[in-house]
């Protein structure tokens, strides 16, 4: 059982982002990057399935500014193989061009089952996980929360909304966009991250085929003023505490 | 080509979702500015009195057929490919939900069309479409503007109101008939899973202390729990708390959650992504504290403190045990 897991870095939202001179894209001189939390949980169900099963399991991302070091982190976490696509493609990828860079790396492997996140927090055009499958033409199912294998098929868990779920059987190959893994992703110590750095390497792929532009581009970014904006309650701690009862006291809510 | 507005219509158990009737409303003023018909296509077995009720619609286009009883990500996605193809519409509309986000993506690689996802606005300029996505966990919004003349877009539950896409009406209803090659199929619905039952039903508390990921650590939740105590209330929370399994799921607020509608809703290290907004934006009195000033939790909130919720959530339940 071979498991590819593609990884994304996001910006860490964490973060003030501001939008550059163009108005037109993230102002990326001072952004700092993480590794798409979706495609952490997808990382962890993978791990989680090799030591269940025995996997073999193997990450790949595209060429990215620091991209080597969340490659050695997945490493040091028990991915067994490291790869990178490379290309010339900047940091204005659309999502359909990422993921068919990706599919043309992925389609030379050996695979049984490519699971990744469910989506990242900058995929405009649409999200990695479909778009890979059907440039693969793959089966593929999404906002997934748990993943079994039985008799060389998956179980996946489907989420909908109000907490109802539902279970599919899926033909191998496929990829499986992951929502949540069925654990809380594990955690690599510096000092195993370091180690990852030394004992593994990071095979570099170059991308056969990808294109920029996905039929859409950004015309203007601005920062959302969507709702009413609240008034905000400012002053010391017990200042501030007193205010907020009132308010609420105010509304006849009994505390 | 028509100028036609297309809408994929929701169904789950026979009844159809309130995004459909918010994307009817929104694809109603659209057709109109294309100068096309508002059409929507619903697939199921035996669920044709769902058709009539989209009364907003010109018409709707009802594919039957005993492998689309349950969604299944394959079956609907080759049926609507089948359709999308011959129909030709200039806008296909689909919800951001978890079947739409399955689909959407999909078509726009199987008919070369491009997609722009997570849409909070749509408008036409000139006759071209321009959609308004939020993006980066809705701290930033984005205008994308299309090269080509049609397009698909899946848009976040909430934008658009449902009362919009309501109207009585009596669309026509045209039966539309699915090929045999669904039968083969590498996916296979098993079976829908309820919620689990016998915790606290978040949907029925006047009173909801909400964490997010600002808590930090499962060894933090008591800290809020015990506001949520105080207060009188029960604690709910934003996806990544479930995700982490430091709350169960039926007390996750939003998309993949439920929808709540307390007297009092109290967010305490949220910073309120589209999918968390969605959930929660109807309640009556809405407090939100976090340390960024700029998290998107604000605009919604009637109240907010810039604060550490480590500093203010302690004291405030020590205050109110007096």
């Amino acid at each position: 059982m071979h498991i590819v897991v593609p990884l994304k870095q996001v910006p860490d939202l964490v973060e003030e982002l501001q939008i550059d001179e163009s108005g037109k894209d993230l102002n990326r001189e001072w952004l700092k990057y993480k590794l798409n939390e979706f495609d952490e949980h997808a990382l962890e169900e993978a791990l989680l399935l090799k030591d269940e099963l025995g996997c073999q399991v193997t990450a790949i991302a595209l060429e990215a500014e620091d991209i080597d070091k969340t490659l050695f982190t997945a490493a040091a976490k028990g991915a067994d193989k490291l790869i990178k696509v490379m290309g010339n493609w900047g940091t204005s990828l659309s999502g359909h061009g990422a993921a068919k860079a990706l599919a043309s790396v992925i389609k030379g492997m050996q695979y049984d089952l490519i699971i990744t996140g469910v989506q990242a927090a900058d995929d405009r055009d649409g999200q990695i996980a479909v778009l890979l499958a059907h440039y693969l033409n793959l089966p593929h199912v999404s906002v997934v929360t748990g993943v079994r294998i039985a008799e060389g098929k998956a179980l996946a868990q489907k989420e909908y909304s109000g907490g109802m779920m539902a279970e599919f059987e899926v033909d191998l190959p496929a990829v499986l966009g992951i929502q949540a893994a069925r654990e809380t992703p594990r955690y690599a110590p510096v000092s195993r991250v370091r180690q990852a750095m030394k004992q593994t390497s990071i095979e570099e792929i170059p991308a056969r085929d990808f294109v920029m532009s996905a039929g859409s581009s950004v015309r203007r970014m601005f920062k959302p003023v969507t709702g009413h904006g609240a008034q905000m309650l400012a002053g010391s701690t017990e200042e501030i505490i007193d205010n907020l009862l009132n308010v609420i006291r105010e509304r006849g809510i009994k505390l | 080509m028509s100028n036609d507005v297309l809408v994929i219509a929701e169904q789950l158990r026979g009844k159809l979702e309130d995004v459909t009737f918010e994307l009817l409303g929104k694809g109603k003023d659209l057709a109109v500015a294309f100068g096309g018909n508002l059409v929507s296509v619903l697939l199921g077995s035996g669920v044709r009195d769902l058709a009539a009720r989209m009364g907003t619609a010109q018409k709707v286009l009802y594919l039957d057929h005993d492998q689309l009883a349950e969604y299944n990500p394959e079956t609907y996605s080759k049926a609507l490919v089948g359709v999308l193809k011959s129909r030709n519409p200039k806008l296909v509309l689909c919800a951001n939900t978890s079947m739409g986000m399955d689909l959407a993506a999909g078509l726009s690689v199987d008919l070369d069309i491009p997609l722009v996802a997570y849409a909070v606005g749509l408008d036409v300029e000139n006759g071209q479409l321009a959609a308004t996505s939020q993006l980066y966990g809705g701290k930033v919004s984005v205008e994308s503007e299309f090269e080509g003349d049609r397009y698909i877009v899946s848009v976040i539950a909430g934008s658009f109101p449902a009362e919009n896409g309501k109207s009585a009406g009596s669309p026509e209803i045209e039966d539309v008939s699915v090929q045999d090659f669904i039968h083969d199929t590498r996916i296979r619905f098993k079976k829908l899973i309820e919620p689990e039952a016998g915790d606290v039903d978040i949907t029925q508390q006047p009173v909801l202390v909400s964490v997010g990921r600002g808590i930090q650590s499962a060894d933090n939740i008591p800290i809020v729990q015990e506001l949520a105590d105080a207060l009188g209330g029960a604690l709910s929370s934003s996806r990544p708390i479930v995700d982490n399994k430091w709350l169960p799921k039926t007390r996750q607020v939003g998309k993949s959650g439920v929808k709540v509608r307390p007297k009092l809703y109290l967010a305490v290290g949220i910073s309120g992504a589209p999918e968390h907004i969605e959930g929660m934006k109807d309640s009556e009195l809405i407090i939100a504290i976090n340390t960024d000033p700029g998290a998107p939790i604000f605009d919604y909130a009637h109240y907010g403190i810039t604060a550490d919720l480590f500093d203010i959530v302690p004291a405030l339940t020590a205050k109110l045990k007096g």
